[in-house]
């Protein structure tokens, strides 16, 4: 497992596999897949996949400790680039396809409407975070500092739910269920630190905590 | 893609065999069904079979009341729905509707009439000629189509029963089966799915029984076998598979307004100045195109419905 994990394919092919809904969206558009409407499905099916991304950014930490897998870091930055890269396609799809870049109205749908703010909000807190996901970028911050910039994700993640929740006419299963799961992923953080801290104050040096394993 | 989709209402229901059923039942004795097909006299014997979807309406009239505007294809029509009996995505009901048993089927009119009655799906086709009326429809959710329903004024079926002094609304109720709409649960709002109009909004010509589009009866995702349309409101007014219309003293509830009021009003009247909460109604998509258009107050029908709402506030009565 943790030789799959640190060759050199492996990288390349969960990058292959990130693409694959952008993949599958140019398919449908190619095969008349997006349905009737095809810029709403676009909308969707982006904001669904900025999401999930931030949800699987946010998974690569625990799934570490749980599994006892260090290796799964190699992913995490692609991960959260990953979620950036969906969500400017989702920005641009809302800017081009929706408001045909009538940048006022932009403003005003962001200024009036609680469900476009907190999106906007959710996209524009990664929008640092990709900006500092560079290693050069960590030592010019220094890791602590970095790891405290990068807890924005968490802000992210919320916003991005509840964008959703707001969203919805009806139907708040589905991000009730995205909200679960960033409820987990965060208590989890929660319940690790005060697990952590104990052997801190023993200045136990057995594990020691690897660098910006924490974000 | 428009031929697949017709072939796949065909599979569902042998047009065929859908109308010889119905010239059987109505010229013929039992003992006849023996000279039919295997499958088919199955199907007579059987009065659970299926839907009486995509059958060829005959003696269609035009209009005056249609718009010349480009219609929406059928596959547009069919495959993007809001019909959360059958789930909450689009593309659901054209999937999950095709199980709804839609004959034989029966409305029942009660409430303040002096001849309460139910009246039959067959019934229903022959009560007035029908009427091709190629209408706007304008959803709640900014996207719009064009669509050749099938139907007559409502007012005729309303006559019919004739409603009594203290009729002043209409409420109309949707059929509910759980096990026919498993998906139902998860959509958030209360099923049966129930709608009304004022009185004088149902007697206004342009509300539609609808029975049919693109010459034949309605698909199930398309609220098969009869359906309301009132083309000046949202089309979250116009209640799909009616069972049950009831003339009444009292405004009804509605399901969109029982779960949100401050977003979904009686009246839902389209209004392009009036804005949803969490979005404008100012402009909207036309499926097909590819910039939107601007929203036309009464959805283009001022003409026909306006002198309805004089006086009133239609930013209070949203
Ligand atoms: C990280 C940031 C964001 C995330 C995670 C996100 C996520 C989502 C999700 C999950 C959906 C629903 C998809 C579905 O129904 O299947 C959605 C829809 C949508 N989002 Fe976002 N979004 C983000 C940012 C934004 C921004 C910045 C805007 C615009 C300023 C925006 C505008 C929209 C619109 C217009 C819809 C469709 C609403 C509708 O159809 O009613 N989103 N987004």
């Amino acid at each position: 497992m943790r030789k799959l994990l640190i060759g050199r394919w492996t990288k390349a092919g969960i990058f292959l596999a990130c693409l694959l809904p952008l993949a599958s969206l140019l398919w449908r558009g190619l095969d008349n897949g997006l349905t009737a409407n095809p810029i709403e499905f676009v909308t969707h099916a982006t904001g669904d996949w900025t999401l999930r991304f931030i949800l699987f950014t946010l998974c690569v930490t625990p799934f570490r400790r749980l599994l006892d897998l260090p290796e799964l870091i190699r992913f995490r930055r692609m991960f959260g680039l990953f979620a950036f890269f969906y969500g400017c396609l989702h920005f641009s799809t809302y800017i081009w396809l929706d408001k045909f870049f009538d940048l006022k109205e932009v403003w005003k749908d962001i200024a009036k409407r609680p469900y476009i703010t907190v999106g906007f909000l959710a996209f524009v807190l990664l929008i640092p975070l990709a900006i500092t996901s560079t290693a050069a970028w960590i030592r010019r911050l220094g890791g602590r500092s970095w790891q405290l910039l990068h807890r924005a994700i968490y802000i992210s993640a919320v916003a991005g739910v509840i964008h959703y929740y707001w969203l919805v006419k009806s139907a708040v299963l589905r991000p009730l269920a995205y909200g679960a799961t960033v409820v987990a992923l965060l208590l989890w953080r929660l319940a690790a630190k005060f697990r952590s801290q104990p052997d801190a104050e023993r200045g136990n040096p057995a594990k020691p905590q690897p660098q910006n394993s924490q974000a | 893609m428009h031929e697949k989709s017709r072939l796949t209402n065909a599979d569902v229901t042998p047009r065929a065999a859908y109308q010889n059923r119905r010239k059987f039942l109505r010229n013929a004795g039992l003992a006849a069904a023996a000279s039919l097909a295997g499958r088919e006299f199955w199907e007579l014997a059987s009065p659970s079979s299926h839907a009486i979807a995509g059958t060829k309406l005959n003696g269609v009239s035009k209009s005056p009341f249609s718009t010349t505007e480009k219609q929406n294809s059928y596959d547009d029509v069919t495959h993007y729905n809001n019909y959360y009996e059958f789930g909450i995505d689009k593309t659901e009901p054209a999937k999950n509707a095709q199980s709804l048993k839609t004959y034989p089927w029966t409305v029942s009119i009660e409430g303040e009439v002096k001849r309460p009655r139910q009246i039959t799906i067959d019934e229903i086709l022959k009560l007035a000629p029908l009427e091709e009326r190629i209408y706007r429809h304008r959803c709640v959710e900014a996207w719009s189509i064009v669509v050749p329903w099938i139907g007559y004024s409502f007012s005729v079926l309303a006559k019919l029963v004739e409603p009594t002094e203290q009729a002043k609304y209409v409420a109309f109720e949707s059929f509910y089966d759980r096990r026919q709409m498993p998906q139902a649960t998860h959509a958030g709002i209360d099923f049966p799915y129930v709608e009304g109009l004022r009185l004088d909004e149902a007697m206004n010509p342009l509300t539609l029984l609808c029975v049919g589009m693109y010459g034949e009866t309605l698909p199930n995702q398309d609220g098969a076998p009869v359906r309301m349309v009132i083309p000046w409101k949202y089309g979250f007014k116009s209640a799909k598979s009616l069972v049950r219309i009831r003339f009444q003293n009292e405004q009804p509830p509605t399901t969109w307004n029982r779960l949100a009021s401050d977003e979904y009003g009686f009246y839902a009247n389209v209004n392009p100045t009036v804005d949803h909460p969490r979005w404008s109604q100012a402009k909207e998509r036309r499926l097909g195109e590819f910039f939107k258009r601007e929203t036309l107050l009464f959805n283009g029908y001022s003409d026909q419905v306006a002198s309805l709402y004089t006086g009133m506030d239609l930013k209070k009565y949203y």
